[in-house]
């Protein structure tokens, strides 16, 4: 049986979900993408340096026509910049599909769900479709998907601290109550915790400080790749049932 | 007012001297900046791709040019 993971009426094929900051170069980066097996790349809109061109593109090395690019709003704190990025991100290629974050503090760099909910009206209005990061709020969450975003990205752990899923709970209750995707978005630090996402039933994660600060990251990008085909097929065989005691996996008759 | 076939703009930011009448298609050939990959916003607006050759930039426009770099 297909397991189909579906955004805003695309089929993609991986159920995770790479950024593409913080490699040491683009030939890492790409590297990276390739052995992690994701479909979707974040990316961020920035500037052009006028002043020295001879800098390499990333376009020159993840092809936008063979992966998904979803371009970011990352280091926006007010939805006026966050409009003002995606708007601009949509012109550079017609690009629909967009992650909003909106931040609302340096330090913790939680989301601000004030300007976020704020946002995403807007942009659903313009016929953007909207993967949002956000709070592992179930309220809050129920709003973004009244508002017909298309997909909710709750946070494990802040952005880069690479703890993993801080509330199992919060996540679930989110994941049960969605229509949309619900993919755990940050704060993932090793395979493990991609897997504990998945096992809880999320429909993907979103990785990045994880693959991109491992010693090796084109090996951990392979680890996470592998980390959420793991928790997905433990996810749909549906686990056994946990016993407080001891249970024998060999049959106790005819012992010796 | 010295020099008529001049003007300055602030491009991404900085000051930048362009020729004048020169359209959004010309300062990016200009800047060899490939149009397909890139965004560009013209005080505060953003611009459409097929309305560079009709956009003319004056003095003291401020000039946005964005593209995509790595991110989370």
């Amino acid at each position: 049986m297909q397991d189909v993971f579906t955004i805003a009426n695309k089929n993609y094929k991986s159920r995770l979900i790479v950024g593409t900051g913080k490699y040491k170069d683009f030939k890492q980066t790409a590297d990276a993408v390739k052995a992690s097996g994701a479909d979707i790349v974040t990316v961020a809109v920035r500037r052009v340096n006028i002043s020295d061109k001879s800098q390499p593109l990333l376009m020159d090395y993840l092809n936008p026509k063979s992966i998904t690019y979803l371009p970011n709003t990352a280091g926006c704190y007010t939805s006026d910049e966050a409009l003002r990025t995606l708007r601009l991100a949509r012109e550079i290629g017609d690009w629909k599909l967009v992650k909003l974050e909106v931040l609302g503090d340096k330090k913790t760099l939680y989301p601000n769900m004030i300007e976020t909910i704020k946002s995403a009206e807007v942009l659903v209005k313009e016929n953007f479709k909207v993967m949002v990061y956000c709070t592992d709020d179930p309220i809050l969450s129920k709003k973004l998907e009244d508002v017909g975003v298309s997909a909710i990205m709750p946070l494990a752990a802040p952005i880069g601290s690479g703890i993993g899923i801080q509330n199992k709970t919060n996540i679930t209750l989110i994941k049960e109550q969605s229509a949309v995707p619900v993919i755990v978005d940050a704060g993932v630090g090793t395979a493990s915790d991609a897997t504990i996402a998945m096992e809880l039933g999320c429909d993907g994660v979103l990785i990045n400080t994880a693959i991109a600060e491992a010693k090796n990251p084109v090996l951990m990008a392979e680890s996470m790749k592998h980390a959420v085909i793991a928790g997905r097929k433990a996810y749909k065989a549906e686990r056994m049932r946990k016993r407080k005691y001891g249970n024998p996996s060999s049959p106790q008759e005819y012992l010796i | 007012m010295n020099n008529l076939n001049v003007a300055k703009i602030q491009l991404n930011g900085s000051p930048y001297e362009i020729s004048s009448e020169t359209n959004l298609n010309q300062l990016l050939n200009e800047l060899k900046i490939k149009k397909d990959k890139v965004a560009i916003e013209v005080n505060g607006e953003i611009v459409e791709k097929n309305k560079y050759p009709t956009v003319v930039l004056n003095k003291d426009d401020k000039v946005e040019i964005v593209h995509f770099i790595g991110g989370g």
